[in-house]
């Protein structure tokens, strides 16, 4: 007579910090390698053919840097949001907002050249924020639930979005629902000649230690992370959490709409209906994986990044189907939030006893 | 000789690292009332629930009625005739009375037996005097009444072993009269009851034999007869003689604190209302607030820290008028706040202590500069406090929720008390502490007065009240009834006063 | 004037038969999922699974009909695969207590990615996606023959007729059966349920199998009754909707029915609308409608909605 008992633990030891992840990400390796036995290939050729898929070349790793930027992006705009307990799901809508706000601005031929790619920025941080705002609003306010509201407001503004490329964006000559290129001055310069190596991917690896030190460093940060702790506590310290609640909601939303800024500025100059392959939802993974820690993100998005990229390869070559990048993300998702628990409990076996009889 | 109702031996358990109950042995006789004594953290709440199936022990054996039993899930312990009243009751708030009664039970043919339970709760009525109407939401009954309902939900499963946990500390003196009755009625027909306290004047007028726990272990098993004193008593339960408060008169000083026709609507749905609370408090007194658990005495605390606004009336802090006060304000002119609830309103469990400590004043020097926290100084702090206020087994770094009930108030205690505050809103401030603690933040109180600040002590403990207070005001559905000099508070008249008789007499 | 043809237009369509039937027809996933989804909240879960299971319980139902011919074997499918990620999601919610919100989003993520495998998979990438022959209506005798209800109520497919008399039963077991009173108290007072002999586990494994399953039928019923295919947009936030419904329908399973019903109709109308080229809008304004209505309904309800209080709390038997 055994049975699984959770401790609770004094104080969690440094090296757990690093050791969980890692062993979350083996776990969920090991996991999906029965679906690409059940697909006919080898276990260890189809994770090499992901790597070199992801790693193999400059072009690929590059590939890899350019699908990292919005997963940076999107995942602290999570990992900010979590951290405060404001349960934002809706980071997919908030960059089709920024991209739609990039779009927009970046095609005004009206604007001097040199204001476009500020504008751009800024407008779409700010589409992003107040499509943020409305589930924290609703919150605050009425009580809604902030999942819920911030998914629906994620089919409210694709749908929204497939209406303009529709309607006022369609191309009139070929019909196509894709919005009109932005100008070439509205471009994000390359930092690499001759790649695709866009501003954007400096952008996300200057934003991740800002945001850093703005939660871990600053009285904001503090505030952020006592609200999310226990609010009770922080009300009577004087925070003043609908304020703190809704400037964390509209930094997250804006962050999440410099996700599509960059896939506007950098990668396709245009909106279309499959702008995102689902960034927004990969960066909730990618923010538990780096256990909402700003700096952790990095890693994060890197390897969520290289299993897309590398999955295509992987497609190519071996025939496992592309979504395998889907299911990993999933059993990620699920492994790192199991391996969390190990951080303030401690899993024992346990004989039981209390019984008649020793 | 026939085998008790219950016996317990060699009952043993951990957590973790505490040692709850240590090799204890327990006999309990049909027909008996036995008081379970020892201070808060003896172990007697964790005894109770390895009895009723919720913690399971690491070794021990349980017999009932001489037969072996294993006790491993609340249902197995429900099957063998043992019942319990939690401290705090296990009832379903947005269910009826009835269906209270019905959880867990067997149907009839598949469906819910409501006719059944009918009859069984008029008998009920009959046989021990307990009454309740069956369509009532819990949500709406006192806590007398839903107390009751607990009782009644371990009659209505047959209880022939009935466990108590500090029954009277939500009654008022009246109540627990009406308890104490019905409590007779089952012991006459032969239900053995174990009655948890630490009120010794409690137990002398309802049990025969009390057995004493401390540090997990029995101290003692004795018939309580006039020959045993309450000195001998403590001495077992503490270990140690219970040395009183010494509290010295003191001349007032200027008044603090003023509160004038204050009143506050309620919030939530368990929330009480404040009406027309009026009292002052001067430099150097402790002033004391009684009253029932649920009287708007949090209400009370949270209004003056400055959680809830007041509607009508004048509050007034150091002379000055605050019409919409904010917590931070009342931080400027010298409050201090130990809330009731240590770690669900006062410190932050999973940050680490230092942030804790740093919590109501992170956002000035010395713990920020120009918005950038100064992780130096909160660590330096911390560590300054744990040393001065002897917090045990705690670092800066260390996660807050890691230290015991003790220790988390010397922290809060010490936070709240570093900057030299000149009024004090202590509410509960040893409740679930041992007794070393609990002198602790005595003295710490007193040496607050002693230095020209001032008291607000909220407590649910007369004796402490007693103690400690100056005077003693009590509250009773949102209002104050009365504020008695110490001189003249006995337990009597603030029984009465409890209840919500005015302060006549 | 275009307006006023508009309105017309609409009141014509509010008159014809075919347009209740038609709402009943596309409630009925609705009203399946919301009931299952009810279960579980009842017991003190919200299964944010929800949206993944029906997509998995789609694919899964669709292949196994695929592949057997038998209709009813990919149901059964269904309902097995729906139970089991209930069961898991039971596993890191009920026996693990993690987050409600992270363990339910990270089922729909692993569930939508199993889909999507299993399909390409089973599939390929053909030019054509693969139909099967769907569930046909079965009018019930007599009855169908009735003016205006007959054709509405009584000539559906059979999975209609199982997710109506759903309502009533499941009534009838939340009531009135000693389970449905155990699970309701798992869900108010886990603590007080335990105290009174009730497995408060099993409870939630029980709802949490339960509810799945019936968001795997409710899956299956658009790839089997409503599409006749499986796409990967099968679902596209039908999930989410009937997460919304619970609220709306203050987890009680007869208000379910009739939120179903409403959002159903606005469905309905919104498909009509979307195919006769209404008012010359784009077409994904009406798309976005149902999502709309759910967040206004949602802020017009939530503040007075009373969730079952140990709903998203995890139960701990021994913790101090």
């Amino acid at each position: 007579m055994s049975r699984l008992r959770l401790e609770p633990r004094a104080s969690t030891p440094a090296w757990l910090g690093l050791a969980l992840p890692l062993a979350a990400l083996a776990a969920t390796l090991i996991l999906c390698s029965g679906l690409i036995l059940l697909a006919g290939a080898g276990v260890l050729p189809a994770y090499q053919a992901l790597a070199s898929g992801a790693f193999g070349s400059r072009f690929n790793s590059f590939e890899t840097l350019v699908k990292a930027a919005p997963l940076v992006f999107t995942g602290l705009a999570a990992a900010l949001a979590f951290r405060a307990r404001f349960w934002n799901i809706g980071g997919e809508g908030q960059l089709l907002a920024g991209a739609m706000a990039a779009a927009f601005i970046g095609s005004q031929a009206g604007l001097p050249g040199w204001a476009l790619l500020p504008g751009m920025i800024l407008g779409g941080a700010a589409a992003g924020a107040v499509a943020a705002l409305v589930p924290a609003l609703l919150r605050l306010r009425l009580k809604v639930d902030d999942v819920v509201a911030s998914l629906m407001l994620n089919f409210v503004i694709y749908y929204a979005m497939l209406a303009l490329l529709d309607g006022p964006w369609k191309d009139p000559l070929s019909g196509y629902p894709d919005s009109p290129d932005i100008l070439p001055a509205a471009e994000y310069p390359m930092l690499w000649r001759a790649s695709r190596l866009h501003l954007g991917v400096l952008l996300a690896l200057l934003a991740a230690p800002a945001l850093w030190f703005l939660v871990r460093r600053t009285t904001f940060g503090f505030a952020l992370r006592a609200v999310g702790d226990n609010p009770r506590a922080a009300a009577h310290a004087g925070i003043r959490a609908g304020a703190v609640l809704l400037v964390v909601a509209a930094l997250s939303g804006a962050l999440a709409g410099l996700a599509g800024v960059g896939e506007v500025a950098g990668v396709h100059y245009q909106v279309m209906a499959g702008l995102s392959p689902g960034y927004g939802y990969t960066g909730i993974v990618v923010a538990m994986l780096a256990r909402l820690n700003p700096l952790g993100v990095l890693p994060a998005a890197l390897f969520f990044a290289a299993v897309a990229t590398g999955a295509e390869t992987l497609a190519r070559t071996t025939g496992v189907p592309v979504f395998l990048a889907d299911v990993i993300q999933g059993t990620a998702l699920l492994c790192m939030l199991t391996a969390l628990l190990f951080t303030s409990h401690r899993v024992r076996w346990q004989r039981r006893g209390g019984e008649a009889g020793h | 000789m026939a085998a008790p109702l219950l016996e317990l031996s060699g009952i043993d358990k951990r957590f973790g690292a505490a040692h709850a109950n240590r090799a204890v042995d327990l006999r309990l006789d049909h027909g008996e009332i036995l008081g379970l004594l020892g201070e808060n953290g003896a172990g007697k709440t964790t005894l109770m629930n390895i009895l009723f199936g919720l913690y399971a022990a690491d070794a021990g054996t349980i017999r009932i009625a001489g037969q072996p039993v294993r006790i491993r899930h609340p249902a197995d312990s429900l099957a063998h005739g043992i019942g319990m009243v939690h401290q705090h009751f296990h009832l379903v708030d947005r269910m009826t009375v009835l269906e209270n009664l019905l959880i867990g039970q067997p149907g009839r043919r598949g469906r819910l037996d409501r006719a059944g339970a009918l009859a069984k709760l008029a008998s009920l009525g009959e046989r021990y005097g307990l009454r309740l109407a069956p369509e009532r939401l819990v949500e709406t009954l006192t806590v007398g009444e839903q107390q009751r309902l607990e009782i009644m939900k371990a009659l209505y499963r047959g209880a022939r072993i009935l466990i108590l946990d500090e029954p009277t500390s939500v009654l008022t003196p009246s109540e627990a009269d009406g308890l104490f009755r019905a409590l007779r009625a089952m012991a006459a027909e032969g239900v053995g009851v174990i009655y948890i306290s630490h009120k010794l004047a409690e137990l002398r007028a309802l049990v025969s034999r009390v057995v004493v726990l401390r540090q997990g272990r029995v101290v003692g098993d004795l018939a309580l007869t006039e020959a045993v004193t309450d000195q001998q008593l403590a001495r077992l339960m503490c270990g140690q003689d219970l040395a009183a408060p010494t509290r010295t008169a003191r001349a007032p000083g200027p008044t603090l604190l003023e509160l004038q026709g204050i009143g506050a609507a309620a919030r939530g749905r368990h929330g009480v209302a404040l009406d027309d609370i009026s009292f002052s408090l001067a430099a150097g007194e402790i002033l004391g607030i009684a009253g029932v658990s649920g009287n708007g005495q949090r209400e009370l605390a949270q209004l003056i820290a400055g959680l809830v606004p007041p509607r009508r009336g004048r509050l007034l802090v150091a002379g000055q008028i605050l019409r919409r006060p904010t917590p931070r304000q009342l931080r400027r002119l010298g409050v201090a706040v130990i809330p009731e609830d240590r770690l669900g309103e006062g410190l932050i469990a999973g940050a680490p202590l230092a942030e804790s400590l740093a919590l109501a004043r992170f956002h000035e020097p010395p713990f920020s500069r120009h918005g950038v926290l100064r992780l130096a100084a909160m660590a330096e702090f911390a560590a300054a406090q744990i040393a001065a206020f002897d917090v045990r087994s705690a670092s800066p770094g260390g996660r807050t929720g890691a230290l015991s009930g003790g220790n988390l108030q010397k922290a809060l205690l010490a936070r709240e008390l570093a900057f030299g505050p000149r009024l004090l809103i202590a509410a509960q401030p040893t409740r679930g502490l041992d007794v070393a603690a609990q002198a602790f933040v005595h003295s710490r109180l007193l040496e607050l007065c002693r230095q020209g600040g001032a008291v607000l002590l909220i407590s649910e403990d007369l004796d402490e009240l007693s103690a400690l207070s100056d005077r003693i005001a009590v509250m009773h559905g949102g209002r104050i009834v009365g504020i008695l000099p110490v001189a003249e508070a006995d337990r009597t008249r603030l029984g009465l006063m409890m209840a919500g008789q005015a302060a006549a007499a | 004037m275009a307006g006023r043809r508009a309105i017309s237009a609409l009141w014509d369509l509010l008159l014809q038969v075919g347009f209740f039937a038609a709402v009943l027809r596309v409630a009925t996933p609705l009203l399946l999922a919301t009931l299952g989804e009810l279960l579980c909240e009842r017991a003190g879960v919200l299964n944010l699974g929800i949206e993944g299971i029906m997509l998995l319980g789609a694919m899964t139902g669709f292949s196994v009909a695929y592949f057997t011919g038998e209709l009813w074997l990919g149901i059964l499918a269904a309902l097995l695969v729906g139970a089991l990620f209930g069961l898991l999601l039971g596993l890191l919610t009920v026996s693990l207590g993690l987050s409600q919100h992270v363990a339910g989003l990270g089922i729909t993520m692993l569930c939508t990615g199993l889909s999507f495998y299993a399909y390409r998979l089973i599939f390929g990438q053909p030019g054509q996606p693969p139909h099967i022959e769907p569930f046909q209506t079965l009018p019930v005798p007599g009855l169908a023959e009735l003016p205006w209800l007959g054709p509405v109520l009584f000539d559906q497919v059979p999975l209609v007729y199982l997710a109506l008399l759903l309502v009533p039963l499941l009534a009838f077991l939340l009531y009135r059966t000693p389970w449905g009173l155990n699970l309701r108290a798992v869900g108010e007072n886990p603590q007080a349920a335990a105290s009174a002999g009730v497995a408060v586990f099993a409870m939630r494994y029980q709802a949490l199998a339960l509810g799945g399953a019936l968001m795997g039928l409710a899956g299956a019923y658009l790839s089997l009754a409503q599409f006749n295919a499986f796409t990967f947009g099968v679902i596209s936030g039908r999930g989410w909707v009937c997460i919304a419904l619970v609220v709306l329908a203050r987890w009680d399973p007869w208000r379910a029915a009739g939120a179903a019903l409403l959002f159903g109709a606005l469905d309905a109308l919104q498909l009509r609308l979307q195919s006769s080229g209404a008012f010359g809008l784009p077409y994904p304004l009406f798309l976005m409608l149902p999502f709309l209505a759910t967040i206004l309904a949602m802020a017009l309800l939530a503040r007075s909605a009373r969730a079952p209080a140990a709903l998203l709390a995890p139960f701990r038997r021994e913790e101090r």
